[in-house]
């Protein structure tokens, strides 16, 4: 199959090109969402609640405003929050997308407000179709995974065969993340071990030390009821099969979200705060992880589900993995890939990792995925702090 | 390689515990290396059975790595799950059916 990207003016290619309308405050949620409504295929709703300011939820919104998917922003102020709406329009602008500031204060209120975001989406929609498009490759590609909803079968079938999808991806100089430390608390020395450099090595170690501190302190590990249910007994155990998603290529680097890795390869990102517990959880649903990969650039998600997760993503497209064969069977319409198979014996991790390089690349050719039919489009973002990655981080 | 009955699967040679790759009633009986045991209570997908004994204190062993300890004796063909075994890092927290904490 040929994939073409949308061209960006700072050299990445999308594979979708979404108008984005972002709400900089919870107060400004309910304009953006009426606006983007009438077009919400490719109008997709993203936005930060808090009033109060947030280096992370800057950038974050940042970095998601410029995302390769993203071809032109509408910005939907109350007005007396304190996000930086001039700094994130310049941002935008500087990237060569349209971009609109509407200022619910200033406009005359909600209906004005909706009438004129509804008029810049439209015509943003007409602009976008003239976009260039170019051969899209592997290489170019930033490909992130997650799992969610993980039970007994996840770290069996659907977690071991994305890790053999990202080999295959890494190899064709692809760049593939996966994430949430809190979720290796135990795969310390083994993941270590894969490091690029003895130097990373160790940042990798303290990334997931520091992971254990956090959810020591909050007195819970990242383990919801379900993955008990689904027979996992301990957040180590959950660790190690989350861990299988990483598969077996040597780890390039540790990011933070919003860094941006600038060459292929497999990258750890460290989604825990850094400094002291505030501001609650790391992840507190599994769509906070999706954003903050697409801030680091993901053009799409795999994410591998035992329990039967049925979330899609504003931006960039998620492939479901089913892992359990008793819930593909239920929830098939939500699932793109069926890793139960290997449960059951009918297909083994090969077969199914390479089904999900097939399913990366035909979704990249445009190809919707389940959670894009459905108009699935969630998206999360809160509170958080990090300190710059180190030196040691990306090596040469 | 000593026997493993074909609903379970072994991820590692090391591992004293086995999975189930489907729900197994209560009363089935089940061959586990060399032991034949009649499963005490039904488990469904994904949970796990001793596959080795193992003593208050031992580490779980599963994809040949710890994933726990356990907290009572345990025999082989036992289910293996919060009321047995426990996490080396942070406790887990799990609601029953009923919204007790398990």
């Amino acid at each position: 199959m040929s994939m073409q990207g949308f061209i960006r003016s700072d050299g990445r290619k999308g594979i979708r090109n979404q108008v984005v309308v972002a709400y900089l405050v919870e107060c400004a949620h309910h304009v953006a969402r009426e606006i983007a409504w009438p077009n919400r295929d490719q109008a997709h709703v993203i936005g930060f609640p808090g009033c109060f300011p947030n280096e992370y939820a800057q950038k974050m919104m940042e970095r998601l405003c410029t995302h390769p998917n993203v071809g032109a922003v509408l910005l939907v102020s109350l007005g007396c929050e304190s996000f930086n709406r001039m700094q994130l329009e310049k941002i935008v602008r500087d990237s060569g997308r349209p971009v609109e500031t509407l200022v619910i204060q200033k406009t005359g209120g909600t209906l004005s407000a909706i009438k004129r975001g509804q008029a810049f989406v439209m015509q943003a929609i007409a602009d976008l179709a003239d976009t260039p498009r170019v051969p899209l490759d592997l290489s170019d590609l930033i490909v992130g995974t997650v799992c969610g909803g993980s039970d007994g079968t996840s770290g069996i079938s659907g977690n071991p065969a994305t890790g053999r999808a990202f080999d295959r991806l890494v190899a064709a100089g692809a760049t593939c993340i996966f994430e949430e430390t809190g979720e290796l608390i135990g795969c310390e020395d083994i993941m270590s071990s894969r490091a690029a450099t003895p130097e990373l090595s160790v940042e990798l170690r303290a990334s997931v030390e520091k992971a254990a501190r956090y959810y020591a302190a909050l007195g819970f590990g990242s383990f919801a009821s379900g993955n008990a249910d689904g027979g996992l007994s301990t957040i180590e155990e959950k660790s190690m099969g989350a861990y299988a998603k990483s598969g077996a290529s040597p780890i390039s680097g540790l990011i933070k979200p919003g860094d941006i890795p600038t060459k292929g390869g497999l990258y750890l990102m460290d989604v825990v705060p850094d400094g002291p517990v505030q501001f609650g959880f790391p992840n507190i649903s599994d769509n906070a992880e999706i954003v903050e990969m697409m801030a680091s650039g993901a053009h799409m998600t795999i994410f591998v589900t035992g329990r039967g997760s049925v979330v899609g993503s504003a931006i960039s497209p998620v492939i479901k993995v089913a892992a359990n064969p008793e819930m593909y069977d239920r929830l098939h319409e939500d699932m793109d890939i069926n890793a139960g198979r290997i449960i059951s014996g009918d297909a083994d991790i090969d077969a199914v990792g390479n089904e999900i390089v097939a399913m990366v690349e035909s979704v990249a050719a445009g190809q919707p995925t389940k959670s894009e039919q459905l108009g699935h489009q969630e998206f999360i973002l809160t509170y958080k702090t990090f300190e710059p990655i180190g030196p040691a981080c990306l090596p040469a | 390689m000593p026997a493993i009955d074909p609903r379970l699967i072994v991820l590692n040679t090391e591992d004293t515990v086995a999975v189930a790759r489907c729900a197994i009633a209560a009363g089935e009986v089940l061959q586990i290396g060399t032991e034949t045991i009649t499963l005490g209570q039904a488990v469904t997908m994904g949970h796990k059975l001793a596959r080795a004994p193992m003593q208050a204190g031992d580490k779980v062993l599963k994809y040949g790595v710890p994933i726990g300890s356990a907290t009572q004796a345990i025999a082989v063909g036992e289910h293996v799950h919060l009321h047995n075994i426990k996490s080396d890092y942070t406790p887990t927290y799990a609601l029953t059916d009923t919204g007790e904490i398990a």
